[in-house]
């Protein structure tokens, strides 16, 4: 990270303090803003965050890496979590899963080497009527059939043109 | 696919309303009338768990909405919060009053992040129609406010002091108890965590009455109860009944008359076989936090118990030993089972090893990962036994 | 006159974010509750654990999480037992008693989960015991033989999975033997205060690890060690050097040497199953000997110099910020013997270097003296002097690799020895310690006091260095104001404590400091106030303390102590530790004390001798600021 960066997430963590108080309680919120804006938590967030928070690094490594959706490796833009559980499994999550590696050429647990997709999967997400079910980032798909599968990595890839991205840009708080 | 919730013939702010109206104490003896039991799965008496910490002292409490509604087959909460999220709030401003907590704090799973903007909006309009904030409800000296905190994807932080821990900004494991979180909870200050439908049934206890809600389901397990059913039926969906329905019931219900099994409980459950359909969803006999998956005739009990024992591997805390070592080796002994390797000795070893696990592990969690198991073990020893490698029973 | 801030030999929390209120109506120090277990009623207090009240009714319960030193855990779940009324079975070492309990503690369910539990640990535990250093010491391995484990019932490692970590001087980490009771990880963020270790990830790929798994030599590790003399099994060690000492002696050519500080004399019997407290220091002299070191000398002879030195710093520091009104000076000065200690304040505080001492520790001051004074008295060769060091310590096998310590041209200290390090060479020397004549240190530092041997328990240097000062500057006798000069307001294992000393009279200065200060009128009327803290955790406190202005910075000057208990609890020494073991090692630590002849450091007569001879131009001068002095790295706490 640049130092430039490195000031603007001082500045950042600091808003974030303020609203969410500069003890451990804040260690979430904090680092689920950091995982949003930067799509990974890094080595220098972790520990700026915990010394504003009076906490080890250490320790924020542990809930890093505790919790599904932290990262300390950076991720796509798109992150697809498919469910594996059972109601998805047996509405036929698989041939979902194999349709993403195809058309993605990764496996599961990988990342495009144009850091644009990420395939993960995911425990139970609550569609268990509705599936096979997905999430792609914060926007849920249902009833996910193979040939939908494209559909859905193309209105990804639609709203990476330069022009959907504007005014989208993200801030930690 | 849903029936009629009672839910949508209630008004907003109607249950606090009245319960504000009176005071803490009858608050508590209405509950105490309703005699509902928590409805997470545990099943914890409700009015017990808010005397508890209505009679403890000191001001900072905590009125906790546990919204990480995990378990597999589980998605009434995500119905509640996103079409009855009023009540919910309702509930949790009710149990406020009753217990004199200032703080609410919604635990909202990151797997449902995209409630969270329409929640925020209920919130802030709840603020805007004096139900939150200063003298809230209209009840003066009442100061409560609702916070809404996100998860990070963790199956166990459903459970209560995992919950507490990853609010205080911890790894969600859970805690020993004793101390219990009415005592010792929230930044170890008394706190209520109370589960989405839990609350909103409470607001509803006060919009209809506490004889209203105690006249339905049986003896021991009173009022209605949201299942979730999914799997092999033809309506899957959300469901409203009154507790010491059969599973025949539930299943003719939602159109899966000929199912092999039913899990009832999602992954920590039972799984019920068809023998046994008669058997009622109530505290007393099969205990469920709302998950019902039936299984159709052809599925593989095995692949069922596989799926299972993955998610429990996945989702252990990983603190205490049974639980973290456990499930690895029962999910083993599943991968054994259905590649024809596993002896009667060694699967007798398993077995009486979940039942340690059943015991001694720390917290509900590992306490019920082995029940899929054993349940499959003990119904389905047919299927499941001597298969020839690649083969399915 | 003692200001107790947290006494370190327990846990700040009783766990983490949970404290165990009692319930109301109920006076917790007074209440007691009859409960029975297996049968017996006892009456035990309120709030008791069921393992503490299980041990009172002399009923063994297995443990391996819990440590007396630590917060509860209760992840292990060894120690379960049944309570009547509950479906679950309960963690003894973490079920507080509140109401009356009837607890069966062997029950089948009981014996069953417990076996279970073992043979889980197993099927993950790649141990080669008799490859292991802590093979006849582990309670792992303690384990399986009191439930009778026969076999692996759930498999066992036949491979390692993880590469062990030797990046550290200090401490080795060999994940393929950890059993994930986080004993570590309580007694670095918990007990130490210095977060280095922590679980990460979760479920069955949980590990223990440091700030991204880096390696431990890359991260803020302070060495202490600690962390080894609570691990059950053998998935910390020391950075063992004892080959490397073992070939320095097996070669003809080369000189060796063993300096021995006071602890490990206190300690090392327990490595020969004697009780914790039975002194070895003369019998282990002899054993050095046989093993074949060349030279066994007293590192409390450089104790005694460590006292003039860094106490005339004192003295000049205050008569600089008293008398001369020089603001830049920093006060309190703080002690540096504690090489953990040190590494704590340059990586966690190094905006208060300058409040540390630049006098090195004994160690380093010996390794110096060694391969100049020494080698030029003897004619040796430096070069082939291999100076070794025995310290109760793992810090110092750290320190000595430091970069600035070779002021005498070489290594000043070649390897520093644990405490078990040294017990094994013997052991392997054939030798049993207890059976061994006595025998002497050897010239030419033979001689030193008593103020050197409490060096190795908490308060200790202060206790030395007020002794040396109250003659020095007071110009009375320590008797006339302690009796037998021991000054027990210093002493004890409160984690942090304060001592006010009124100087009502003073004496005249001493010739050899007479170039440094004129007079000591300046003192006269004055308080002199000191400290004590023992465990980094109490020393974050005293520096917090100090930031905010609060008591401890009208301190002159206060010890610091990386270890609790001080160097007696170091991480070199004898594992287990418990607060009743180094309660017994201060005993046989301050009876060596009283035992000496002379029991104040200037009156060491070979002190001055050094200083006529050698150290030509007095304490704090330039050859003993070269030699015997050092400098500090402002390292912070980012990676």
């Amino acid at each position: 990270m640049l130092v430039t960066n490195r000031n603007i997430l001082d500045q950042e963590l600091q808003v974030l303090i303020d609203k969410c108080g500069s003890d451990r309680t804040a260690l979430m919120p904090a680092l689920q803003a950091v995982q949003r804006k930067y799509g990974f938590v890094t080595d220098f967030a972790m520990q700026k965050i915990a010394d504003v928070l009076g906490i080890h690094p250490v320790e924020v490594h542990g809930v890093v890496s505790f919790y599904s959706f932290l990262s300390e490796k950076p991720l796509g833009r798109f992150v697809i979590r498919l469910c594996q559980t059972i109601s998805c499994d047996m509405a036929g999550k698989d041939r979902i899963a194999s349709q993403l590696e195809n058309e993605l050429g990764i496996k599961f647990g990988e990342t495009t080497t144009d850091k644009t997709f990420t395939l993960e999967w995911a425990n139970c997400i609550g569609l268990c009527d509705q599936g096979p079910a997905l999430l792609v980032n914060d926007i849920l798909w249902t009833k996910v059939t193979p040939q939908r599968v494209l559909e859905i990595i193309e209105e990804c890839r639609a709203r990476l043109s330069p022009h959907a991205i504007q005014g989208q840009e993200e801030h930690l708080v | 696919m849903s029936t009629e919730l009672t839910f949508s013939q209630i008004e907003k702010y109607a249950g606090v309303k009245t319960a504000a109206a009176g005071g803490r104490a009858d608050i508590l003896a209405t509950m105490k009338t309703a005699g509902m039991r928590g409805r997470g799965g545990a099943g914890f008496p409700v009015s017990v768990k808010w005397n508890l910490a209505a009679a403890a002292t000191g001001p900072d409490k905590f009125i906790v909405c546990n919204a990480d509604e995990g378990e597999p087959g589980t998605f009434k909460d995500r119905l509640i919060l996103s079409e009855y999220a009023d009540i919910v709030f309702d509930g949790m401003t009710i149990a406020a009053i009753a217990v004199g907590a200032a703080k609410g704090i919604l635990y909202l799973r990151g797997e449902y992040v995209y409630l969270l903007n329409d929640l925020e909006a209920v919130l802030a309009r709840r603020r805007e129609d004096g139900m939150l904030g200063q003298n809230a409800a209209g009840r003066e000296g009442f100061d409560f406010d609702i916070d809404i905190r996100m998860g990070s994807g963790a199956y166990v932080c459903g459970e209560e002091t995992a919950l507490i821990e990853s609010l205080e900004g911890n790894r969600g494991e859970p805690r020993n108890r004793p101390p219990f979180p009415v005592d010792t909870g929230y930044r170890g200050r008394p706190t209520v965590v109370n589960n989405v439908e839990t609350l909103a049934w409470a607001a509803c206890i006060f919009a209809k009455g506490a004889e209203w809600f105690n006249g339905l389901g049986t003896e021991k397990s009173v009022g209605l109860k949201l299942l979730s059913i999914s799997g092999d039926c033809a309506n899957p969906g959300v469901y409203e009944f009154p507790l010491g329905v059969s599973i025949a019931d539930v299943l003719t219900a939602v159109g899966a008359e000929n199912s092999k099994a039913v899990q009832v409980g999602g992954a920590s459950g039972l799984c019920i076989p068809a023998c046994q359909f008669d058997r009622k969803i109530a505290f007393e006999d099969v205990a469920t936090g709302g998950s019902v998956i039936v299984f159709g005739a052809d599925r593989d009990m095995l692949d069922v118990v596989d799926n299972f024992m993955e998610f429990f591997v996945e989702e252990s805390c990983g603190q205490c030993t049974p639980c973290r070592e456990g499930n690895e080796k029962l999910l083993e002994g599943v991968q054994m089972l259905a590649a024809g390797k596993c002896s009667m000795k060694y699967l007798k070893e398993l077995c009486s090893l979940g039942k340690t696990m059943q015991v001694a592990s720390k917290c509900g969690l590992g306490q019920s990962s082995p029940n899929a198991f054993l349940s499959v073990v003990e119904h389905f020893s047919d299927e499941i036994l001597g298969r020839t490698e690649g083969s399915n029973a | 006159m003692t200001d107790n801030i947290n006494d370190s030999d327990r846990a700040p929390k009783a766990q983490r974010g949970q404290v165990i209120d009692k319930p109301d109506g109920v006076d917790a120090i007074g209440a007691q509750i009859t409960i029975t277990i297996d049968d017996n009623e006892i009456k035990v207090p309120m709030g008791t654990t069921i393992l503490e009240a299980a041990k009172t009714a002399g009923i063994h319960i297995p443990t391996l999480c819990h440590h007396e030193d630590l917060c509860v855990a209760g992840v292990c779940r060894v120690c379960v037992v049944e309570v009547e009324g509950q479906r679950a079975l309960q963690a003894s070492c973490a079920y507080p008693i509140t109401s009356p309990l009837n607890i069966k503690t062997h029950t089948p369910q009981v014996r069953r989960a417990r076996r279970h539990v073992i043979d889980l640990l197993l099927s993950k535990h790649y141990g080669e015991c008799y490859a292991c250093f802590r093979n006849n010491n582990c309670e792992l391995q303690s384990l399986a033989k009191e439930y009778g484990v026969d076999f692996f019932r759930f498999g066992h490692p036949e491979k390692p999975m993880f590469e062990k970590d030797h990046s550290s001087y200090s401490v080795v980490r060999d994940m393929n033997k950890c059993v994930l009771c986080r004993r570590c990880v309580r007694t670095c963020i918990d007990l130490q205060e210095v977060g280095v270790l922590e679980a990460a990830n979760r479920s069955n790929e949980t590990t223990i690890e440091t700030f991204q798994d880096r390696p431990l030599g890359d991260v803020v590790c302070i060495n202490c060690g600690q962390c080894i003399n609570r691990c059950p099994t053998g998935a910390l060690t020391a950075n063992d050097p004892t080959d490397e000492v073992w070939a320095a002696i097996d070669d003809p050519k080369k000189h060796v040497t063993l300096q021995t500080a006071p602890s490990p004399r206190a300690g090392i019997g327990e490595c020969f199953g004697l009780e914790p407290g039975t002194p070895m220091t003369f019998e282990m002299n002899t054993a050095v000997r046989q093993c074949g070191f060349d030279k066994v000398f007293d590192t409390n002879f450089t104790a005694d110099l460590t006292i003039i030195e860094e106490g005339t710093e004192l003295l000049l520091r205050l008569y600089k910020a008293l008398v001369e009104k020089d603001e830049t000076v920093a006060l309190p000065q703080f002690t540096s013997c504690s090489p953990g200690w040190v590494k704590f304040i340059e990586h966690f505080y190094p905006e208060m270097l300058p409040n540390m001492s630049s006098a090195k520790s004994p160690q380093q001051m010996f390794g110096a003296l060694i391969k100049t004074f020494y080698a030029e008295h003897h004619g040796i060769d430096p070069a082939d002097i291999v100076s070794v060091a025995l310290m109760p310590c793992s810090a110092k096998k750290f320190e000595c690799n430091r970069p600035e310590m070779t002021d005498s041209g070489y290594k000043d200290v070649d390897y520093g020895l644990t405490t078990r390090e040294l017990a094994k060479m013997i052991s392997e020397a054939g030798i049993h310690l207890p059976d061994m004549p006595k025998g002497d240190f050897d010239a030419p530092f033979g001689e030193a006091t008593g103020s050197g041997v409490i060096f190795g328990a908490t308060g200790g240097v202060m206790e030395a260095a007020l002794r040396t000062v109250i003659e020095l500057v007071c110009g009375v006798k320590v008797e006339d104001l302690f009796e037998h000069a021991n000054i027990l307001p210093i002493r004890g294992f409160e984690g942090a404590r304060m001592v006010e000393l009124p100087i009502e009279n003073v004496g005249p200065v001493p010739a050899v400091l007479q170039s440094l200060v004129p007079s000591w009128d300046w003192l006269k009327g004055a308080t002199l106030k000191v400290g004590v803290c023992h465990g980094t955790a109490n020393a974050k406190k005293v520096l917090d303390d100090i930031k905010a202005g609060g008591a401890f910075s009208e301190c002159h000057f206060i010890e610091f102590m990386a270890c609790p208990g001080g160097c007696l609890g170091g991480g070199g020494q004898p594992i287990p530790t418990t607060p009743e073991i180094r309660q017994a090692r201060a005993k046989a630590i301050y009876a060596e004390d009283e035992a000496y002849g002379i029991r104040k450091s200037h009156e060491n007569p070979v002190v001055w001798e050094l200083y006529e001879k050698f150290l030509t131009d007095g304490p704090c001068g330039h050859i003993s600021h070269k030699l015997l002095h050092t400098t500090y790295t402002a390292r912070g706490k980012y990676l």
